[in-house]
Formats: C-alpha cells, sequence, structure tokens
C-alpha cells in the first residue's frame, strides 16, 4: 500500500461528514459532521507530513485541533443559547432572520 | 531530488492496521451521519476518531496521535455528551424534509465529491513515495514537534492562545442568563412564598409503612382514613406492572376490624375502593388473618 490510500481515506471521511452537513437538521448532530471534516483534514495533514519527510504536517494538524476545540466550545454555547430561547435544537426552527 | 531523498517502506503491519480500521472508520462515519439519536451519532464519531488516532500512531505521530485521543474522544466528545444530555429531549432528528429532495441530491453530490477527489489525490500519489519521518523525529517526536512549535510556529502558538481565551470568554457569556437585579428572587421572598396559604411546607405523606405492608405501592393515609395516592411514586405505573399490582394496597387488619380493605383489594383490585365509604359496603361478617394476607 502506499500513503496515498490514507488520502483516500481523508477523502471519503471528509465527503461523509459534508453529506452530513447537508442531510442532518439537528444542530449537535452538524457539529459533530464538522468535526468529522475537521478529523479527515487532519489526517490528509499528517500523512502529507510524512510522505514529505516534515513534522509540518503534525503541526498543522495539532492546530487545526486547536481551533475545532474552541469552535466547539462556542457554537455549543450558541446551540444551548439557541435552545433556551426556542426548545429546539433544530435548525429548521432557527430562521427568525428568513424575512 | 529522486535519489537522495530516503524511502520509506510501509510495513504490512501498517496495511493490516488500515485495511482493517480504515473501513471500521468509514462505516463508523456512515453510521454517524444516518443514526436518528443524537447519542449515538456521538459514540459513532467517537469510534472514527480513536481510528484516526492509531492512525496517526502509525504514521510515527505518537503526541499528535494521544493527543487526537485525549482532546477529541476525552474532551470534545465529552462536551458534546453533556450538551446532549442537556438539551437531551430534542436530541431526535425530525424526518420532515424541508426541501424535496434534498437528501437525495445531497447523497449524489457527495458520492461524485468523494469519486472525484478520492480518484484524483489517488492518481496525483500512487507514486509518490513516503520519505518516512525517521530523520525528522530523530530526536524524539514530542522534542522534535517543540523544537519546531516554539520557533518556526511560534507566533501562531501564540496567536493559539489569545484564540482559546476568546472562545472561552464567548462561551461564558453566551451561557451566561441575564436576570435583572428587581427580578432576582430574595430568600424572605422564597420563605413567604413556602408558608403562603396554599402551599404545605411540610413533607408529604409517604407511603405506608404497616404491620402487614411495606410496600411503595401502599399509599399513606390520609386524616380521615382515605388513601392518599400522591404518596405512591408516580413511576410505578410505567413498569411492566400489571393492574392489581399497581393498584393502592390496603392496609390489611389482621384482627378483622377493617376487613373491607381485603375484601376490596380482592374484588375490585382496589381500583375503586380506595374510600372507606364504597369499600365498606365489601364488609364480610367472617374476615380471616389469611384473607387479609391475600388482599395485600
Amino acid at each position: 500500500m502506499q500513503p496515498g490510500y490514507y488520502i483516500v481515506l481523508a477523502a471519503i471521511l471528509f465527503t461523509i461528514g459534508a453529506v452530513g452537513v447537508l442531510i442532518r437538521r439537528n444542530a449537535i448532530v452538524l457539529f459533530m459532521c464538522i468535526e468529522l471534516m475537521l478529523n479527515a483534514s487532519n489526517l490528509a495533514l499528517v500523512t502529507f507530513g510524512r510522505i514529505t519527510g516534515t513534522l509540518d504536517g503534525q503541526i498543522m494538524a495539532f492546530f487545526v485541533m486547536v481551533v475545532a476545540a474552541a469552535e466547539v466550545v462556542v457554537g455549543l454555547a450558541i446551540i444551548m443559547s439557541i435552545f433556551r430561547t426556542r426548545r429546539s435544537a433544530s435548525v429548521d426552527d432557527a430562521n427568525l432572520l428568513r424575512y | 531530488m529522486t535519489a537522495q531523498l530516503a524511502v520509506e517502506a510501509i510495513s504490512t503491519g501498517e496495511a493490516w492496521v488500515f485495511w482493517i480500521l480504515g473501513p471500521l472508520a468509514v462505516l463508523a462515519a456512515i453510521a454517524m451521519v444516518s443514526a436518528r439519536n443524537a447519542v449515538h451519532s456521538a459514540l459513532f464519531l467517537v469510534l472514527v476518531m480513536l481510528c484516526l488516532g492509531v492512525f496517526y500512531v502509525v504514521q510515527s505521530g505518537p503526541f499528535i496521535g494521544l493527543a487526537q485521543i485525549i482532546v477529541y474522544t476525552g474532551a470534545i466528545m465529552m462536551l458534546f455528551l453533556f450538551v446532549l444530555m442537556l438539551v437531551g429531549r430534542d436530541s431526535s432528528d425530525s424526518l420532515i424534509e424541508v426541501l424535496r429532495g434534498q437528501r437525495v441530491a445531497a447523497i449524489l453530490l457527495g458520492i461524485g465529491f468523494a469519486g472525484l477527489v478520492a480518484t484524483a489525490f489517488y492518481r496525483g500519489l500512487q507514486d509518490a513515495p513516503a520519505q518516512g519521518l525517521e530523520a525528522a523525529n530523530a530526536p524524539g517526536n514530542v522534542h522534535a514537534i517543540a523544537a519546531i512549535v516554539f520557533t518556526r510556529y511560534i507566533f501562531a502558538f501564540e496567536v493559539t492562545s489569545a484564540l482559546l481565551i476568546t472562545a472561552a470568554t464567548g462561551a461564558m457569556i453566551l451561557a451566561h442568563i441575564e436576570r435583572r437585579r428587581d427580578q432576582k428572587q430574595t430568600q424572605p421572598d422564597r420563605m413567604r412564598a413556602r408558608f403562603a396559604p396554599g402551599n404545605y411546607p411540610a413533607p408529604k405523606a409517604g407511603p405506608g409503612v404497616y404491620a402487614t405492608s411495606d410496600s411503595v405501592a401502599t399509599p399513606a393515609r390520609l386524616p380521615d382514613g382515605r388513601f392518599s395516592e400522591r404518596s405512591v411514586p408516580q413511576i410505578l405505573p410505567k413498569r411492566q406492572l400489571t393492574e392489581a399490582e399497581v393498584a393502592p394496597k390496603g392496609t390489611a387488619s389482621p384482627f378483622g376490624r377493617r376487613a373491607e380493605s381485603g375484601g376490596a383489594a380482592d374484588s375490585r383490585s382496589g381500583a375503586a375502593g380506595r374510600t372507606n365509604e364504597s369499600a365498606g359496603n365489601h364488609a364480610s361478617a367472617a374476615p380471616s388473618v389469611g384473607q387479609g394476607g391475600e388482599g395485600r
């Protein structure tokens, strides 16, 4: 096998996450799909670092991890406040800015 | 740049790990997207992340692999589960499709996108040999990463700290409930409301402990002899108990002074015989200890 296989796996996982973002309505599940996409990109970064023989890929993945943690904290706080006012975590219900 | 580059041979063990955990990760990801219950989605995502952590370790990145397992599956996913438990009631998804055909279109788009990107990467990288990280990891993976993070990426590292502070502050602001000072309920107000007419401040009667019964299904008795329905836990009927088992059980008297309780529990399962007046119609002349025992 070649390290390119890891990239193919990362592309597949990324696509599954993107499809999940498109078809799911629950805001928390949407966030999980975004996390899956970030993880797939991390796998690609680590593999690229291995292909090029440098550690920069792993450090990029590390920073992506930090950003993902910050994003999850803020996103889940937003979901909680939306849920507190609207009693729903579905993204279809949050349409006050629609018209 | 061709001949000098070291080419890392991929071991058979790594191939085995890839071919076992790779399909597992893909299946878990599909299950995560298609699971109805959000908690199941979270657990499938944990599985995907664990597989990816193993991949990082296998690709000579032990630090990033362990950080993946600790930070992602340990911290982030537990945060997800925590919020799921708070939101809980609404954690399942609705089946209504707002845009008609959106799901099919999204899946077709995903298959096309995955096919294109995966094929492109595969064709582009199938001849690319891995140079491997043996040289870069020579002083140890953690040492090498630290040496790069604190020299070349020091600015990004410092900006990261600002990002984390901002995120923590933002989460606190978003989760904070603003309460005006005049709306705050003070302790004297709470006490007055507790002892106001219409509210009973003391603990209510619990389910009875009598000489003949100590079941939680035995209701407590009010001063006028009636059963207190509120003393029986409401969860009892929700279990797989029959109607007769759930019904309030009277306190059968072994001395026959109140034989009606046994008779009422026998003939009408105690459902209607909750007052002494109605149960008194069933008073028989020959109550026995055995009958009282059966009545319970």
